[in-house]
């Protein structure tokens, strides 16, 4: 892979002396992941602790009748077998709504299912042993009978008055339904010279973290204390919710997240096996652990982005936009997920769809429904890559109707830089976006006449290759508006505590966490620099709800512009503090000095003073030496939350080059480019990382991964060799460029990085491909992911009627 | 994923095996690359794993006049770098770099391959393709079986569960030999979605005792004997359209039966060049 430097110039506002802002700094946890000596939860052991696995159910829907566990409960090394209805009486259930989703409905679900399995893996009873191993053998001597039921699949039939309704109470299959219209669609359809219609579909797939999900539980009774060890990326969401459902109040509960390897948006759920096993060390006064295996994992991980658009654009002849039109329907499983929901996805589909687009007319529709499959919910750049792929999807399909040139057809279309504030035909709103820059960089960037003269000579050697885009927005820093509004104990906010230890060293505690992104470096960087002491003298603490300032964690793209804002004001605040000590040891004006790299100096010519750890000495040790009355202050703690913008958005633009094979169907990724404007480049390395990273998610969800169902709701390729992330090998150059459009919410003015990659990448290579195949005269490919066989298909190479 | 509980046994002779083998549910342990992962997800529970890696003697590869002999415990990683593979089988050395990973190639064994027979998998085909023999030592001494018929089903082979496949015997190429190997995998690594396996002499224009072994297309290595008959006359549209009387694949979660099919004649195409034929 080659890696192309574009970093941005750094930003002269933040550019204080030694200021690391804008400097690709290593990864402070480098050396620990690399050495092994990380601390991920699947490696911890506790005294006394016991290990869970669970009895799932095979059937996608089942009656429970009957569960036998005194054989299992006799096996060798098991400590209890535990089943829902006993498991009950120590956690309660919970129901995934928010008040902000209209309507939204769901069932309640229990740790342990007791009188029905919902879904093919949902856990039916626990044991519990002295080792994995043991209990998994133990697993294989619980009887359960089962009365199997309709399993409900195909979320097209789930509304049908014929279909079963999985919860009764609830009435009817629909989980949740948003209607919008914006500006005159009738109207934009009538003016249009061309409607394009067409159907979307997006395969249901997962996010595949390195490590799965892991947690060990510690319920120690003499103390009234839980201590959870959990990879997630919202340590203190989860503390509210272990005390809520295991009546204890939250200053019961502490929550360690160290490590995590690798979340995607998988770890910020609550996922029943993981209640199941708090659940456990409550009732059996012991440390329990579970970590989910590969099978367990594609069973029970959140899937996402099983949605069918029917999606609709009017043109007129000089490529002008003038109306949008989408119907969203997607099958969540039999649950919606606590407590972020599974309405989340479609509804971010409604508000993305056309975003990037001055054309207001727009009239949309999205139903969420329930089903008989592994539950869905927010996986990285929730709903973006879909309405990204639909809105680019039917800019190109219009393009080449009217005969424009693709990129023409945006610069005629996409809202224009200096159009700010703004918003989008669903009525989000824009502070500041600079699609246009973005398209022009990328433009230059990718040569772009020089490939279509590539593509042309190429063409008639028989060689198609094709060029696609897609420019995106992205939702990222989110405040209040998100779930916090809507009663979910999620917090928007964040906070940074920074102490000067006793050697003038730098501690900071963060609420973001660390998983593997690198947001124990972009603090570390912000931190270093407002305060000013060298980044090695910086040391981040985090995910711990003792110690860690009450915060959100790490999701939402969040972590960098909302722990780092709180980072930027916390170093300022406690500088002033440690001023303010300087002057009274010095007997100079505060306003006369500064901190930089590691010494208190002359805020004119930078004069050396008193090193802080001078400084250090004099407050904790000799204070008496001080004057009177004068207290040192050598703590300061600073929050943030975005409040001038519902979200911080991002935008930009990517481009996808490739060749697909006529005779066999199969695609190779040539090159990818992404321009985007995160605001304010904290590190550009990390940021690169992110997108190419995301990118390559989003490569996956376009041409590899799928969560394959049989029609009675059976999981068929739920294994790593079947279902198939992508790899490097297949993976093309990924070049990164940047605009940078600070958001003035905040000082910093860094927006989100971490799903930019993911949100364009899918439609981008869409594009790609129908423009390879289109003088082939191919029907235009919309339906995820493109295998050989549905590209076959659309050349007419097999028949369509045959399954692929 | 843990195994169910099973013992395990070194075995240092082949007879040591045999012996250990017959005495309870025993399954060999070569590579591991396919039996470890069946036993993590208990597809198969013996009783008894007998380790065949210290066995001396069965990692070695000789060449004589006429064969080349390569011993059941060769990993393939081994293979790719012995130059007597690559001139006197050169078919398995265009197959060995679609097999895996590095990681996989530097412990699964060539007789591991053959015995655990995925249908899928590049060298069970490629034995065909060169009409190999295999030796087993069994409790009843030792035999020999040719390729086309040491494949019986899915995952089932000529091997009992008490014998131990000790060596893998493949003709020499001459300067006759024609050789072709293709496959299409989704990812580099992955087993084949359909590939194909030729080896052929050539006379002249004529190609004699052409086979081509498809895999990836039904529950064994499968010969595509009218494809193989057109194509010795030189006619590889005819030798494609035969294939849909040669082969039958069903479904699976990669492909369709069709587009296999499909995509079998596609192969046959690029094996065919690489058999000195031109498409036409
Ligand atoms: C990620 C991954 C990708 C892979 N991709 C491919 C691929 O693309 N193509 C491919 O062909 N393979 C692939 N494999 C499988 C790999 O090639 C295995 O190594 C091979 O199938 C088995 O060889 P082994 O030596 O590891 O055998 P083991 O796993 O040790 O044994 C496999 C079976 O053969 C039996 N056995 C082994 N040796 C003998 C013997 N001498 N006599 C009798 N029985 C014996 C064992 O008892 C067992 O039942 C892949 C494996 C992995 C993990």
């Amino acid at each position: 892979m080659r890696i192309t430097d574009d970093s941005p110039p750094i930003v002269s506002a933040l550019d204080r002396p030694n200021s690391y802002i804008g400097r690709s700094v290593p990864r402070p946890n480098l050396a620990r992941l690399t050495q092994g000596r990380a601390q991920f939860v699947s490696d911890l052991t506790l005294p006394r602790m016991a290990h869970v696995a669970f009895v799932r159910s095979p059937h996608a829907h089942a009656r429970i009748v009957a569960i036998a566990t005194a054989a299992a409960a006799k096996a060798p090394g098991v400590v209890a077998v535990v089943t829902g209805a006993k498991l009950a009486k120590v956690i309660t259930p919970w129901v995934g709504v928010l008040t902000h989703l209209k309507g939204i409905k769901s069932a309640p679900q229990y740790a342990i299912a007791i009188e029905r399995a919902c879904w093919q893996g949902e856990a039916v009873c626990a044991v519990v042993a002295r080792s994995r191993a043991e209990a998994e053998d133990a697993c294989e001597l619980v009887e359960v009978s089962y009365e199997a039921l309709p399993a409900v699949a195909d979320p097209e039939t789930a509304l049908e008055s014929g279909t079963p309704v999985i919860h009764p109470e609830l009435g009817d299959n629909l989980t949740f339904e948003r209607v919008h219209v914006g500006g005159d669609p009738d109207k934009g359809f009538r003016d249009a010279d061309a409607v394009i219609e067409t159907t979307f579909h997006f395969g249901r797939h997962t996010g595949v973290t390195n490590e799965p999900r892991a947690i060990l539980a510690d319920w120690n009774e003499g103390e009234g204390r839980l201590t959870v060890y959990q990879g997630t990326q919202a340590p203190h969401m989860m503390q509210n919710l272990f005390a809520k459902h295991l009546a204890l109040e939250e200053h019961q509960v502490r929550v360690l997240t160290k490590d995590v390897g690798g979340s995607f948006g998988i770890k910020v759920h609550t996922y029943a096996d993981e209640m199941a096993t708090v659940a456990l060390s409550k009732l059996l006064k012991r440390p329990i652990k579970f970590v989910a295996d590969r099978i367990e994992s594609f069973v029970t991980d959140i899937h996402a982005r099983d949605h069918r658009v029917k999606a609709k654009i009017g043109v007129k002849n000089d490529g002008t936009i003038t109306a949008w039109e989408i119907d969203d329907l997607t099958g969540i499983g039999p649950y919606s997920v606590y407590p972020r929901t599974s309405g989340i996805e479609a509804n971010q589909i409604v508000n993305l769809t056309g975003g990037p687009y001055t054309c207001p007319n727009y009239r949309a529709r999205a139903r969420v429904v329930f089903q008989n499959k592994n539950v869905m919910c927010q996986y990285r750049a929730v709903g973006h890559p879909i309405a990204t792929a639909v809105t680019e999807g039917l800019v190109e399909l219009a393009a080449a109707k009217i005969g424009m040139d693709p990129l023409e057809m945006r610069r005629r279309n996409l809202i224009p830089d200096d159009a700010y504030p703004s918003s989008g035909p669903s009525g989000i709103k824009f502070e500041a976006l600079s699609h246009h820059e973005s398209l022009a960089h990328l433009d230059a960037m990718m040569d772009y006449a020089g490939l279509r003269a590539e593509q042309k000579r190429l063409r008639a050697q028989g060689i198609y290759r094709g060029i696609g885009f897609a420019s995106f927005i992205e939702v990222t820093n989110p405040s209040a508006a998100f779930y916090g509004i809507g009663g979910a104990k999620i917090s928007a906010q964040d906070g940074v505590t920074m102490r000067l230890d006793a050697q003038g060293a730098l501690i900071c505690h963060t609420g973001v966490t660390e998983q593997g992104q690198g947001a124990e470096a972009v603090i570390a960087q912000v931190a270093a620099s407002s305060f000013g002491v060298p980044i090695e003298r910086v040391r981040v603490i985090t995910g711990d709800t003792d110690s860690t300032p009450y915060g959100g964690g790490t999701w939402a793209s969040r972590a960098a512009g909302i722990g780092g804002e709180a980072a930027w004001q916390a170093g300022k605040a406690l500088r002033a503090n440690v001023l303010a000590c300087a002057a009274s040891i010095l007997q100079a004006k505060p306003e006369h000095l500064d901190i930089r790299d590691g010494a208190v100096v002359d805020r004119d010519g930078g004069n050396e003073r008193l090193p802080l750890h001078e400084l250090a000495r004099i407050a904790y040790f000799r204070p008496d030496t001080l004057p009177p009355g004068f207290q040192a202050e050598l703590v300061a703690t600073r929050h943030y939350v975005p409040r001038a913008w519902p979200f911080a958005f991002t935008n930009g633009v990517q481009a996808s080059y490739v060749e697909v094979d006529r005779d066999s169907g199969f695609v190779k990724l040539l090159r990818h480019w992404c321009v985007e404007d995160c605001g304010t480049v904290i590190n550009p390395q990390l940021v690169d990382e992110q997108i190419r990273g995301g990118v390559v998610q989003g490569i996956g969800a376009a041409l590899f991964e799928h969560c394959i169902y049989d029609a009675r709701g059976q999981l068929l390729n739920g294994n790593m060799a079947d279902y198939l992330v992508p790899m490097a090998a297949e993976m093309p150059d990924i070049e990164v460029g940047h605009v940078v459009t600070p958001t003035a919410d905040s000082e910093l003015g860094a927006k989100g990085a971490g799903e930019a990659g993911t949100a364009g990448a899918p439609g981008a290579v869409m594009n790609a491909i129908n423009d390879a195949l289109r003088p082939l005269g191919a029907k235009p490919l919309t339906a995820m992911p493109f295998t050989p066989g549905r590209i076959l298909q659309a050349l007419g190479r097999i028949s369509e009627s045959t399954p692929t | 994923m843990k195994p169910a509980p099973f013992a395990y046994a070194k075995a240092r002779s082949v007879a040591a095996a045999i012996e250990l083998l017959a005495s309870n549910d025993a399954r060999l342990l070569a590579g591991g690359q396919s039996l470890i992962a069946t036993l993590n997800m208990r597809l198969s529970q013996p009783a008894l794993l007998v380790d065949i890696n210290g066995i001396a003697g069965l990692d070695r590869i000789a060449l004589t006049n006429a064969h080349i002999e390569i011993g059941t415990l060769v990993r393939y990683a081994q293979a790719e770098r012995s130059p007597e593979i690559a001139r006197a089988a050169p078919l398995i050395a265009l197959a060995l770099p679609h097999i895996g990973h590095t990681a996989i190639r530097n412990r699964g064994t060539l007789g591991g391959s053959l015995a655990f027979a995925d249908p899928a998998a590049e060298l069970p085909a490629c034995m065909i393709a060169l009409g190999a023999e295999i030796e087993i030592v069994g409790p009843q001494g030792q035999r020999a079986v040719k390729a086309d018929e040491f494949f019986k089903d899915l995952f089932e082979t000529a091997l009992t569960a008490r014998d131990v496949l000790t060596a893998i015997r493949v003709p020499v190429a001459s300067g006759a030999t024609r050789v072709g190997f293709a496959e299409f995998a989704r990812r580099h690594g992955d087993y084949a979605m359909v590939g194909l396996a030729a080896c052929a002499q050539a006379d002249g224009t004529r190609l004699n005792d052409l086979r081509l072994a498809y895999f990836g297309v039904g529950a064994t290595p499968v010969r595509a004997r009218k494809a193989e008959a057109a194509l010795a006359e030189g006619d590889v549209e005819a030798g494609v359209s035969a294939l849909a009387g040669d082969l039958d694949p069903p479904d699976d979660v990669q492909a369709s039966g069709a587009v296999k099919t499909h995509l079998a004649g596609v192969l046959l195409r690029r094996v065919a060049r690489q058999l000195g034929r031109a498409a036409s």
